[in-house]
């Protein structure tokens, strides 16, 4: 049993693997920052009264949703880099980052836009009646009545999707990102097959580590800030 | 459209001649990003038959984009009647009266939720690979792992849907003799169980995206039959967009479904239909048929982690 302590101790010192961690945390908070962005225009241009607008963005969303995210990846790999010979940097390794947070970006901001529509879809008629029946017109009506309490309604579904693009970002091993967990726990089982099964309970823990304070806190914010109704 | 009825009121003329300018404009720049990119793509040569021809040959078909979808649907197949019983026994679990057998539910559940799909694709298949336990690794792994995971979703589906019952139905078994465990089996899962026939057909959605993993492990699916395809003729663009659509069409399809049977079964249960988001952990939350458009049916669980 020491002996195995050891060796697996000697395991841990050997690779990488609380910087394989951030790398997937690195793309997580890019990719949530320009999804957040992307989605809100997307959710904007389905709201409003402009009917080419609401096409383009519905579009955009079942495509989008629709595709799977590994689809995504080796098409922004294969044909995007390899064949049309887009390069975003000159470095290699931040090339391929780069085009792992496009595709995670564009992937996951199909959801936030559903999320935060569907936050809309919690306000209650009445709220919006009864802002015009006091005198608001519609931007002043949307700033402070609707969209506070759309933004509290969608934090539940926005912590869902930052769950799933945290776990999704592991994905970018499709675009060749080599430094992230799933590569790095592939490597380690493959050169120490006898730790199969505690090398996997590590990496398993890490995201259970991660992601259940960040269920906890939309559990917490969603019902601090929900609308008693 | 329901939404908006709550943001904006029915518009006047000045208001209706803004929006159709609106309208005008934005069209302008769709198009003209869509012009964009077709200009860039037809500069690169992407047009092309040369690179397009091969996609549309029968062997292309018959050898490739046919065989991977086989591939694709047998996997997501195995999966979902998986996932159903792995989430039915764990689900019934979280609501059994025994706090062992609870807690132990609970705690599987929830980290089969936790753990990203691709790891356990990859530990599985190199689990697998190592013992010689199957021919074809891959496809083993891929289903397990979907299994586990989707399976955790479907249990929190499973024990959501019977949290949504009215208390009547549980107390009303009760009340003419049955036992915790047959009030659940025989009044509370069937119902439970139609009203979350949408979600569930939006996870199938979940689960025949994730099938695209298995293109990271070698397995042979429709990602990867045109992967392969578009490395021999050197035209991966025009066979992954082929691919992408494919998956679209079936997806889109699926969406279509979960949307009508929510609609149609939410006058036949005392549930609550509701379609899944079709990523992350859908659960089913109690709607408010007064609200502003339940058009959007998941608005997220707050009990949900």
């Amino acid at each position: 049993m020491g002996d195995f302590l050891s060796q697996f101790g000697a395991l841990f010192a050997e690779y990488p693997i609380a910087s394989a961690f951030w790398v997937n945390i690195q793309l997580t908070f890019w990719a949530a920052i320009f999804s957040l962005i992307l989605g809100t225009v997307l959710a904007l241009m389905r709201i409003s009264p402009i009917a080419s607008l609401q096409w383009a963005g519905t579009a955009y969303v079942n495509v989008l949703r629709n595709t799977p995210l590994t689809v995504i990846m080796t098409f922004l790999f294969l044909a995007v880099w390899t064949q049309l010979q887009i390069t975003l940097s000159d470095d290699f390794a931040q090339n391929f980052f780069r085009f792992g947070v496009i595709g995670l970006t564009v992937y996951h901001a199909a959801f936030v836009c559903e999320a935060i529509r569907s936050g809309v879809n919690t306000v209650p008629l009445g709220q919006a009646e009864a802002a015009r029946a006091v005198g608001l017109s519609f931007l002043p009506a949307a700033r402070i009545i609707i969209l506070p309490q759309a933004f509290r309604g969608a934090i539940a579904p926005l912590g869902n999707t930052l769950i799933a693009l945290l776990k999704n970002s592991t994905v970018v091993v499709a675009v060749s990102v080599s430094t992230e967990v799933s590569t790095l726990m592939r490597e380690m089982i493959e050169s120490n097959a006898n730790f199969i099964y505690a090398i996997f309970m590590i990496f398993a823990i890490g995201f259970v580590v991660l992601v259940i304070p960040i269920g906890l806190l939309t559990t917490f914010l969603s019902n601090r800030l929900a609308v008693r109704r | 459209m329901s939404q908006q009825s709550v943001l904006f009121d029915a518009p006047g003329p000045r208001a209706r001649r803004r929006i159709a300018a609106g309208n005008v404009v934005g069209a302008l720049v769709v198009l003209g990003i869509a012009a964009v990119v077709v200009v860039a793509l037809a500069g690169k040569g992407q047009f092309s038959w040369d690179l397009w021809g091969p996609v549309f040959t029968s062997s292309a078909w018959q050898d490739y984009f046919i065989p991977g979808l086989q591939n694709t649907l047998r996997a997501a197949g195995f999966a979902v009647v998986g996932a159903v019983l792995f989430g039915l026994v764990f689900g019934s679990g979280r609501l059994a009266r025994s706090r062992t057998v609870r807690w132990i539910s609970g705690v599987v559940v929830e980290f089969f939720r936790a753990v990203p799909v691709l790891l356990m694709m990859v530990f599985f298949w190199l689990l697998f690979g190592f013992n010689r336990i199957s021919d074809d690794p891959a496809f083993l792994a891929v289903v397990i792992a979907l299994i586990l995971y989707n399976g955790s979703v479907i249990a929190e589906l499973v024990r959501s849907g019977v949290g949504n019952l009215p208390r009547g139905q549980s107390e009303a078994g009760l009340a003419i003799g049955l036992t915790g465990g047959q009030t659940l089996r025989s009044i509370q899962l069937p119902q439970a169980l139609i009203a979350m026939l949408p979600a569930l057909v939006s996870q199938l959605v979940v689960v025949l995206k994730d099938t695209a993993l298995g293109q990271i492990i070698t397995y042979n699916e429709l990602l990867r039959a045109a992967q392969i395809f578009g490395n021999g003729h050197s035209n991966n663009l025009q066979t992954l967009t082929i691919a992408a659509l494919i998956f679209i069409v079936i997806n889109w399809a699926l969406t279509a479904v979960a949307r009508w049977l929510s609609r149609y079964l939410s006058g036949r249960t005392s549930g609550t239909t509701a379609a899944g988001p079709g990523i992350g952990n859908p659960t089913v939350v109690a709607g408010r048929p007064g609200g502003p458009g339940n058009a959007i049916a998941a608005t997220g669980d707050p009990s949900a982690t």
